[in-house]
């Protein structure tokens, strides 16, 4: 991969960790007590950041391959490196993380300890971004690693009744997936050491690695597993119903937002970087569970009464998704599947947030226990219904966009997946439509009737999300030119190593990008 | 006496080595350093000594660890040499245990003089029988011969047996020594007898001389040396608590003393592993084929008992006994991998492992309280609230002690599994990954039980939780309690209807005793004594345990954040192994 020299001088990713990392250092330092000081010092944090990941994403150059690499001598003596970059791929990964963290300090506040659960959230958010920007696989690793401690901390302390249930199951299932994905990344390592006599673990230099057949299938299975759990992807996903269920608000809306995406993206990075031909192998394994996954997620998600839970199993389904259209290696469908992971941590976020502010309203998420809330908080319902929307894939917002790149990209090369994955589409409609329907339609009991609206501050926190949810729905293309290049650099390495060639239906678009 | 003397003349043509005093000065240092200690205190007034005992300790240790930095930085430029009659090895790796075992010795003497004043239990033997102990751990990393490695050994154990007894006012700390002699008496035995065997086998102690002979000469009936080869591994792996040598550890651990109990974690296992590793890598390494499966099994095992068995527990000693068996296990892997980098990262293993497991027990003995009684887990809980900056510096030794990122817990695992990975030994590290999460998760229970609120004050407390219940019924009502307070947020402080308070206080308290029930059951943990009924007093931390668990929560987080150096340590200690 080339490496395209667009260094600013300036470590500006570095940076880009550096900042929420010393944010959460700062708040230790502040008087607990002083709930409005951290709060603002939680928020500037984030909004610093935003502004220097809009920054990066404003510079980054229209190009395939890694920009603002900064690579420094970490533990020189092991081979890692502090080695961080992004191209069109991660940089709206670390633009949603950037994003989604103020609006959660904003909108998802607590009482119960606010420092620390901000300074929880500071540190997550300095994780998930520096996952997303690792050369290094070592380097990632461990900030996919840190990713856990945080989490498991958000869940633990300010989540539901069965939080430290929920908790526990959450970093057993997530730990035990890394433990694979270690010891594959040293075996990959030390296989790159034996034939090259350099002991590395950038990406960029083991992409080059060769391996047996079967070596490559294990280490993309080892890999894949620590991806699966994550992601979560059918049969990893029971850790997530629990966790996002009894996860704080603000929890729910980063685990499904953003950590979910870490193992989607770890599956585009790693995996298809360095195992295409493996990759291509199982590819139908893979899209079988991302189509089984699509159902069953779409057909549990119609039977839960918690709507936390419903959104749990539709992020699987929609993970599906994202899975089926990496799957399919096609430009399309990739494209579509990393919109796909930003669309629905978007999207996601706003649901989540939104059925937190009915919680803090009703003290419930049980769709049996919610009526006719349209009447009383009509402004919630329309913010709602457009999220919804957007979830279940209407044209004119983003999650259309993302599932017709994906569905069409699948089309074209294994066309029954694609079919029965539609199918998925139109249960989302259905589970979300009734769940809509039951706690918003209908007439108010005398409790419904009095649920307070949103307020203006509540209004401008979700902004954002909703209009970046109809922006992208009506206006994609800023964010598929620049995705379009890394990924068309990647799909050609994949076809490279694997001696295949694209179809002609979607060579328009891999030529061209989406004009 | 008598006998010797009448056999002086006789025995007089034996050829005594030359002594290089310079190679074994630490040692010197810290044994001379227990005697002067005995001696001095012995003329220093009785409300003194305390502190003077400690104070020459401190210097004692400091100078020992200068020296040995000397010799490390000697031995980098003038390179390993053999002294004593070839019975003592200077090379990167005997410097680097001189320079580890006199900090531990440092640290160790700062923690147990608060609990020595706390405790009523002064007297200056204690810090002496630490100094011996210590340098029986240091003659052990330089040993080159299977008859000093018994007897640093011996001078390592049979102290640490009577510092395992030292709080004579507690029942538990006799039990725990007893325990402790019995089956180390039986250890040191085994080893002893592995030594005749091997001698027997090789014709030598010397660990270079068997080297050369095992690499000379094939053993067709090897019976011999197999038998001694396995003695000396059971008889070691007792000391670093491999399983299933393991039973005397929790025993041992939860009835002494608390500063004892770091020190015995830390000093032991490098004394034995050092041992391990040198005798089994440079000296055995031709029959790695015999010995090597047999640590596998052994590493698996260690790690996996370790690990489960610490989930169980409801006391924090017997909780960290079960991790260092954890530990053990992991180090385990360095020996199994039977390569320098293996020695490199059980060294760096052993070298992190030693500042947070004695900050660890740092922070464990103060909370222990006054007769070193109150180690429940269940004790644990609300600390964040009483004591924050005590919690967090124990929340993040455990976190780091389970493994996590940017601590030097998270390389030392690193580095081991990866020496796994080297040596090809793929399923050992899966494995080892595997335990390091079930360990990870009993770390995390007991970081979270911390920041998890005390139970209900039934004065203060249950009021607003039956409030709060009500609350979370009817939340139309709940808004005529609302207090508006000044830093409620904007949007939410509208109307009657928008009130900031119900809205949260209600959910989180009408949760609470559900919560509470769920977390008990789930994390197994202990059900509430009378210790919860009223709020634990805070403790007041001496300053000297300040100042140890400083020192160890900043090694353990800077070179975690910046490895390089610590890194670079280990990996030179082993370029230099001889031979």
């Amino acid at each position: 991969v080339v490496v395209v020299s667009n260094s600013l001088g300036f470590p500006l990713l570095t940076v880009l960790v550096l900042v929420p990392a010393g944010g959460a250092l700062a708040l230790g330092l502040l008087p607990r007590a002083n709930r409005v000081l951290i709060e603002f010092v939680g928020l500037a944090t984030s909004l610093a950041t935003l502004g220097l990941a809009i920054a990066a994403s404003v510079l980054l150059h229209v190009a395939p391959g890694y920009q603002f690499v900064s690579s420094h001598a970490y533990a020189s003596a092991l081979g890692i490196r502090w080695e961080v970059g992004v191209d069109g791929i991660s940089i709206f990964l670390v633009l949603l993380s950037a994003v989604l963290f103020p609006i959660v300090m904003a909108g998802a506040r607590t009482r119960q300890n606010p420092r620390a659960f901000v300074a929880w959230m500071l540190l997550l958010e300095a994780a998930c971004i520096g996952s997303f920007i690792s050369l290094d696989l070592i380097l990632f690793f461990l900030f996919f690693e840190l990713t856990l401690v945080p989490s498991y901390f958000i869940i633990a302390g300010w989540g539901f009744s069965q939080r430290a249930y929920a908790a526990l199951k959450f970093f057993l299932y997530t730990f035990l997936g890394s433990a694979f994905l270690l010891v594959g990344i040293l075996v990959v390592a030390f296989i790159h050491q034996s034939q090259t006599g350099v002991l590395t673990f950038s990406l960029p230099a083991l992409e080059h690695t060769h391996f047996s057949s079967t070596t490559e299938i294990l280490l993309f299975l080892s890999f894949t597993a620590a991806f699966a759990v994550k992601a979560p992807l059918f049969p990893f996903h029971t850790w997530s119903p629990d966790a996002y269920g009894q996860a704080p608000t603000g929890g729910s809306m980063v685990l499904a937002g953003v950590l979910a995406k870490l193992g989607t993206y770890g599956i585009v990075r790693f995996d298809l970087n360095l195992f295409p031909q493996a990759s291509k192998d199982l590819a139908p394994l893979l899209l079988t569970l991302a189509v089984i996954g699509i159902l069953y997620g779409a057909i549990v998600a119609c039977a839960q009464r918690d709507m936390k839970r419903l959104m749990a199993y539709s992020s699987m389904a929609q993970i599906g998704f994202i899975v089926l259209g990496t799957f399919a290696f096609t430009s399309q469908g990739l494209t579509g599947g990393i919109l796909l992971m930003v669309n629905h941590g978007l999207i996601t976020a706003a649901l989540f947030l939104l059925i937190g502010w009915i919680y803090e309203r009703r003290k419930s998420v049980l769709v049996t226990e919610l009526r006719g809330l349209q009447g009383p908080a009509p402004i919630l319902a329309a913010l709602f219904t457009v999220a919804m929307m957007a979830s279940i894939g209407l044209p004119g917002l983003n999650g259309f966009v993302s599932e017709f790149l994906i569905l069409s990209g699948t089309f074209v090369i294994h066309r029954w997946w694609a079919v029965v994955a539609t199918a998925g589409v139109i249960l989302a409609a259905l589970y979300l439509l009734w769940a809509y329907q039951q706690v918003f339609h209908g007439k108010a009991g005398e409790v419904d009737a009095k649920t307070p609206d949103l307020g203006w501050a509540e209004r401008l926190v979700i902004a954002p999300l909703i209009i970046l949810i109809v922006l992208l729905g009506v206006y994609p293309k800023p964010v598929l030119d620049r995705i379009t290049p890394s990924v068309n650099q990647l799909v050609a390495h994949v076809d490279a190593a694997t001696n295949s060639v694209q179809p002609v239906v979607s060579r328009p678009l891999a030529q061209g990008g989406a004009r | 006496m008598n006998l010797a003397l009448v056999a002086l003349p006789v025995t007089q043509n034996i050829a005594t080595p030359s002594i290089r005093y310079l190679a074994i000065l630490p040692e010197i240092i810290m044994l001379g350093g227990a005697a002067l200690l005995l001696a001095i205190a012995s003329v220093v007034p009785q409300q003194l000594r305390a502190r003077v005992t400690t104070l020459l300790t401190l210097a004692v240790s400091g100078s020992a660890v200068g020296f040995a930095l000397w010799q490390w930085f000697d031995v980098q430029d003038h390179g390993a040499y053999l002294a004593l009659d070839h019975a003592v090895v200077i090379d990167g790796f005997s410097a680097l245990v001189a320079i580890l075992v006199p900090c531990a010795m440092f640290l160790t003497a700062l923690v147990s003089d608060g609990y020595m004043q706390r405790e009523g239990i002064g007297g200056p033997e204690f810090h002496a029988l630490a100094l011996v102990s210590a340098s029986g751990a240091m003659i052990m990393g330089q040993a080159n011969d299977l008859i000093l490695v018994f007897l640093g050994l011996e001078i390592l154990s049979i102290a640490l047996y009577v510092l395992a007894a030292y709080n004579h006012r507690r029942a538990a700390s006799g039990e725990a020594a007893l325990k402790y002699f019995i089956l180390g008496g039986f250890s040191s035995a085994i080893f002893i007898y592995g030594v005749a065997l091997t001698y027997g086998a090789t014709g030598s102690t010397n660990l270079i001389q068997i080297a050369d002979f095992l690499s000379k000469n094939v053993v067709t009936s090897d019976g011999l040396l197999l038998a001694g080869l396995s003695l000396l591994l059971v008889g070691l792996a007792f000391k670093v608590a491999a399983v299933p040598f393991h039973m005397w550890t929790p025993d041992v651990y939860q009835g002494s003393p608390s500063p004892v109990v770091g020190f015995m974690a830390a000093i032991a296992k490098i004394g034995g592993f050092a041992a391990l590793l040198r005798i089994f890598i440079s000296s055995l390494s031709v029959l790695g084929a015999d010995w090597r499966p047999i640590v596998y099994v052994i590493a698996i095992a260690t790690m996996l008992v370790g690990a489960v068995l610490a989930l169980v527990q409801r006391d924090v000693k017997r909780m960290l006994a079960y991790s260092s068996i954890n530990t053990a296990g992991f180090i385990l892997l360095g020996l199994q991998s039977a390569t320098a980098k293996g020695v490199s990262a059980g060294l760096y293993y052993l070298f992190t492992y030693t500042f947070m497991v004695i900050g660890t027990f740092a922070i464990v003995t103060v909370l222990g309280g006054p007769g070193d009684a109150n180690h429940e887990i269940s004790s644990y809980r609300g600390l964040a609230r009483r004591q924050p900056v005590l919690a967090l510096c124990l929340a993040l030794l455990l976190l780091a002690q389970a493994g996590a990122p940017f601590t030097t817990g998270f390389l030392a695992k690193f580095e081991v599994v990866a020496a796994a990975v080297d040596a090809h030994s793929i399923p050992l590290a899966v494995i080892a990954m595997v335990s390091a999460a079930i360990a990870a998760f009993f770390y995390l229970r007991v970081a979270v039980l911390m920041y998890t609120p005390t139970r209900a004050n039934p004065t203060s407390e249950s009021a607003e939780i039956g409030d709060a219940m009500v609350l979370g019924q009817r939340s139309s009502v709940a808004v005529a309690r609302t207090d508006f307070s000044p830093s409620s947020p904007p949007e939410m402080v509208r109307g009657p209807q928008r009130g900031p308070v119900p809205v949260w206080s209600g959910t989180e308290r009408g949760t609470m005793v559900t919560e509470r029930l769920n977390t008990e059951v789930l994390l197994n943990e202990p059900e509430a004594g009378e210790a919860d009924v009223e709020e634990p007093a805070r403790i007041a931390v001496p300053g000297a345990t300040v100042l140890a668990i400083a020192l160890c929560l900043g090694i353990t987080i800077v070179f975690g954040v910046f490895p390089a150096p610590l890194v670079d340590l280990a990996h030179k200690a082993t370029l230099l192994f001889v031979p």
